[in-house]
């Protein structure tokens, strides 16, 4: 069986206001879905592993081909409801102990 | 080696004296070693130099660039003339196809932007792209609009893009990729700014050069030009005084 290559990514949420992991992972597909459209968005295997609301990061997973995608995507938010929103990628890694080992450094 | 990333096309409320500074750290934060800002022509040495000031604070480089916007190609000589000793970088928003042509043909003139969404206003053809080339003008990419513009706007927008960085990559024109933002919020990292450009088309490679080697090219050249040594292209002052 073809084993599906995963890339992990560490990122940073600057917001005005606290933001819920759901409005967070709506707004990121939102975003998938108007700039790749439907076909686009099923290809990049897009799930939140991890959010801090305080601290205001997350770790999303995505499918390793689908990293320029999501990273643009996620470039293209400027607002989640009224709230003004940016999504800075900080690190990409293939694993997650790896990715938290980056981030932490 | 490292890459040295810039963006040339920063906004700020110059006016607002906390904001400017806040937007030039946060680019600072961002990974931006090198910023243009946008000052009004009649902006003096002084000003200027307080925002160099700031920068060197928090180690970023701070580019004077202006933003020519003629209606006549008389009127871009005339700004030209006028400014281009005493900015380092000069844009030229092109509202005419005959301001276009003049810009681009012109080797004072470093970036040639088309402000206007609507493709009926955005001059980058075959001709300008060959006069371009034979000048020192790049072609600059705002991401802006496609953070503010949604829907067929957009995708029509991108369109134009597409068809201008395929004609700027055949004629050898040099893409460079900026902001154009007023906001501090509307600020990318250089990556993810780069990421945009596979949204018209250009390559991984070339997107990153133009947030990294095009512009610090330009910048480079400028600086040099401006400086005391210089006397003509190729031709540089190398020892002053009685030993020569």
């Amino acid at each position: 069986m073809k084993t599906v290559r995963r890339r992990y990514l560490a990122l940073e949420i600057d917001c005005g206001g606290l933001l819920g992991s759901g409005e967070f992972l709506d707004a990121v597909w939102g975003a998938v879905l108007r700039l790749y459209g439907e076909y686009g968005a099923s290809r990049v295997g897009l799930s939140l592993i991890d959010f801090d609301v305080e601290g205001r990061f997350a770790v999303v997973r995505v499918a390793h081909t689908g990293v320029g995608m999501v990273r643009t995507a996620l470039a293209s938010i400027t607002r989640v409801g009224d709230k003004p929103v940016a999504v800075h990628v900080v690190r990409v890694s293939g694993t997650i102990k790896s990715l938290y080992k980056k981030v932490n450094k | 080696m490292k890459r040295i990333y810039a963006d040339l096309h920063l906004c700020p409320n110059l006016r607002d004296f906390a904001s400017v500074s806040e937007m030039v750290s946060k680019a600072s934060r961002l990974g931006y070693s090198l910023i243009g800002i946008v000052f009004p022509s009649s902006s003096t040495e002084e000003e200027i130099g307080r925002l160099r000031g700031i920068g060197k604070e928090v180690g970023v480089d701070l580019v004077s660039r202006v933003d020519l916007k003629p209606r006549t190609p008389n009127e871009l000589l005339y700004g030209l003339r006028r400014l281009r000793r005493r900015f380092e970088l000069i844009g030229v928003v092109c509202g005419s196809k005959s301001v276009a042509r003049q810009a681009a043909k012109d080797r004072r003139v470093d970036l040639l932007s088309f402000s206007s969404v609507d493709f009926r206003w955005r001059f980058f053809d075959r001709a300008e792209a060959e006069l371009a080339s034979g000048g020192l003008a790049c072609f600059e990419v705002d991401v802006k609009p496609l953070l503010s513009l949604e829907g067929v706007v957009r995708v029509r927008f991108l369109s134009s893009l597409r068809r201008e960085v395929a004609i700027a990559e055949e004629f050898g024109v040099p893409v460079v990729l900026s902001s154009g933002v007023s906001d501090g919020m509307l600020l990318r990292r250089p990556r993810e700014l780069a990421a945009f450009a596979s949204l018209f088309d250009l390559g991984e490679v070339s997107a990153m050069d133009a947030v990294s080697k095009n512009p610090v090219a330009i910048v480079r050249r400028n600086r040099d030009k401006l400086g005391s040594r210089f006397v003509a292209p190729g031709i540089r002052v190398v020892r002053r005084g009685k030993g020569c």
